[in-house]
């Protein structure tokens, strides 16, 4: 039996479908676009397209526009969903989720794929892919190249917790002649610095740290994040789908029932 | 008597604040006083001996804040800002009407607010001992009280007598025993109530000068859930999950907590902040020799975060969530609160030592934040 997991980001849509509640057999990422509704319906024509029958599979969604799939059975919480999610690609025993999302960075204390504890940012967009995306936009390059850039980079601390102060604040280092790699550098960091923070207040910290969401696949931001949190961080392609995953794995949950 | 002015908006109000308006109006025409209050510290029986009602004004809508931050900066608490924003718009009837306001040194944010109040209003401010531990706090409490009750007597040109404090402390004694008694219900698995009824009725009442209305009418609805139990009425389905709200007062932000809660498969079965237990547990010593200090006594048991050491928080919480069977703690906090954010560590850990999750959200009255507290709260039940 296939079930479905759809994860409504707020940067990008993401599919899975899974057999049996064991093998991931399909997985598709898109924008989101401007509305969350027009890229729950292209999920589900692409479903259709593929021969996964939604509206007949049970279906789960997730994410910021997990209240709008209208063919979902059910609507769980992205936290929850990375946590199943993570636990299928790395493995069932104590681990922490570090999850960069497009609208909040999350780090989720997990056991056999069920949460023990999790933060989630404030408000604010600091330290989310959001903030990445804005300062790569600022600097003239895609999200991914920052990342790389920034490997060359030191010196540069951005200090606003503030993503549109963050902006001048980088705007004026560009103003005053700083190398992009140094300003890239400084972006990066505030980044890992928040995520290091928030993992500081986990009430326990068990087992492999892995990182989920869309920068799985930044090799720069997994060394710094090994480095500033003192212990390996590890990820997998497959890991910017550890939500939908997750989701389909409640959906089949639910099914089994 | 005498007339009374209603503000030079009041035709642009609604029904219900027009209603409220009218209500303090009559009470101040037939001879009435009104003194407003901001915290359970307030020795409400002081009030009631001399003759004075006294009603809450904390302010819990964010309409009156960007009057507030005329004079108030942007990131202070909700709370406070709502309810200076309501005295200095005219906007709350209670504020507008009130002869006294009454304060206490509780966080520093209230504090200074009551000094720029009074600069509008006749403010008077108790001095709050904030160290339980010391042998001398209930004196300096009792003689606080004295000093208080000195002040009432010499404004309203009233005697506040011992036989009058008693009979006061008697009647709110019973207003607590009723509240308990309603609240108590909700040990019942499933609850005969949804948290957020429950809040809002006990929060509506404290706007009635009518007190043995009040408490016939606690009675009564206590009688009437409990048949209806009884006869099978299950308004909260089972099987959700018994949640704990501890922390700031939650007037202003009820429903992007308690309703998020409720609609997700959770129901807030026990308040421990001051719109529920907190000003209801303890009771006054009416036979007491010494009525003054047995009220002083009992304000002292309030388990509040401005209080160092605070170990009555520390040590109600585990009996509440093992005499109402709860499977979380949710605490909520007002953005910027110190007290109750810093102390949000020690309940942390306490709720680990006992076993039980804990989430703590912090949040104001704006709806900025509606999505990602809904995410948290959604999560927290999902991972009971
Ligand atoms: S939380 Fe503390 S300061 Fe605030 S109203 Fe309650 S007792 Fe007073
Ligand atoms: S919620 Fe906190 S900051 Fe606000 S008035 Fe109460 S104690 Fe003070």
């Amino acid at each position: 039996m296939y079930s479905i997991g759809v994860d409504i980001g707020s940067t990008c849509a993401k599919l899975a479908v899974v057999e049996d509640g064991e093998t991931l057999v399909h997985q598709m990422v898109m924008p989101t676009g401007w509305n969350s509704g027009g890229a729950a319906q292209a999920i589900f024509d692409h479903l259709e397209q593929a021969g996964y029958r939604p509206g007949q599979s049970p279906c789960v969604a997730t994410g910021y526009g997990r209240l709008n799939v209208p063919y979902a059975k059910k609507a769980v919480t992205e936290i929850t969903c990375h946590a199943r999610g993570g636990a299928f690609l790395f493995g069932s025993g104590p681990c922490v989720i570090i999850d960069i999302g497009g609208q909040d960075t999350k780090v989720i204390a997990v056991a056999d794929g069920v949460v023990q504890d999790f933060l989630m940012n404030d408000k604010c967009s600091a330290g989310t892919g959001r903030f990445l995306e804005i300062m790569a936009n600022t600097l003239c390059v895609d999200p991914g190249t920052l990342c790389e850039l920034a490997r060359s980079g030191s010196g540069v601390s951005i200090s606003s917790m503030c993503t549109v102060f963050a902006e001048s604040e980088v705007i004026s280092l560009i103003g005053g002649g700083a190398a992009k790699e140094d300003i890239a550098y400084g972006v990066v960091d505030s980044i890992v610095n928040k995520v290091v923070s928030q993992y500081g207040s986990l009430s326990s910290a068990e087992g492999q740290c892995c990182l989920t969401g869309g920068l799985c696949e930044s090799p720069y931001i997994l060394e710094s994040l090994s480095k500033k949190l003192g212990r390996p961080v590890i990820s997998s392609p497959l890991a910017r789908y550890a939500g939908a995953i997750g989701a389909a794995l409640a959906a089949y949950q639910i099914k089994k029932d | 008597m005498s007339e009374y002015q209603l503000p030079a908006q009041f035709e642009e109000f609604t029904q219900a604040r027009k209603e409220g308006f009218l209500r303090a109006k009559a009470v101040k025409e037939s001879g009435g006083h009104i003194a407003g209050t901001f915290c359970t510290f307030t020795p409400c029986e002081l009030m009631d001996a001399a003759g004075v009602h006294p009603v809450s004004l904390c302010g819990m809508s964010p309409e009156p804040i960007p009057a507030a931050e005329k004079d108030l900066p942007k990131n202070l608490c909700p709370l406070i800002k709502s309810s200076y924003g309501f005295a200095v718009s005219d906007t709350c009837p209670y504020t507008y009407f009130a002869d006294l306001i009454v304060g206490e040194t509780t966080c520093d944010g209230k504090k200074k607010m009551y000094e720029l109040l009074g600069r509008l209003k006749d403010v008077y401010i108790l001095q709050l001992p904030q160290g339980i531990d010391r042998e001398y706090t209930l004196e300096m409490w009792t003689k606080e009280l004295h000093r208080f009750k000195g002040v009432l007597e010499e404004k309203f040109q009233v005697a506040i007598t011992d036989e009058r404090l008693r009979e006061a402390s008697e009647l709110r004694n019973q207003l607590r025993r009723a509240r308990t008694a309603l609240m108590e219900l909700q040990k019942l698995d499933p609850p005969p109530f949804s948290g957020l009824d429950l809040y809002k009725l006990m929060d509506g009442l404290g706007f009635s000068f009518d007190l043995q209305d009040n408490l016939r009418k606690l009675t009564t609805l206590t009688a009437q859930l409990q048949s209806d139990y009884a006869a099978g009425a299950r308004p909260v389905p089972a099987g959700q999950k018994r949640i704990l709200v501890t922390g700031c007062p939650i007037g202003g932000v009820l429903e992007k907590t308690v309703k998020v809660v409720e609609e997700n498969g959770g129901v807030v079965v026990c308040f421990e902040n001051c719109g529920g237990i907190k000003p209801t547990r303890y009771l006054v010593d009416t036979q007491a020799e010494d009525i003054m200090a047995a009220i002083a006594e009992r304000y002292l048991n309030i388990g509040c975060a401005v209080m160092t050491p605070n170990t009555k928080r520390m040590e109600t919480l585990p009996q509440l969530v093992e005499e109402f069977n709860i499977d979380g703690i949710l605490e909520i906090e007002l953005q910027t609160c110190q007290p109750y954010i810093v102390e949000r560590f020690e309940i942390k850990k306490l709720a680990q030592e006992m076993g039980v999750p804990f989430l703590a959200l912090d949040t104001d009255y704006s709806q900025s934040d509606l999505g990602q507290l809904t995410t948290r709260i959604v999560a927290f039940i999902e991972m009971l």
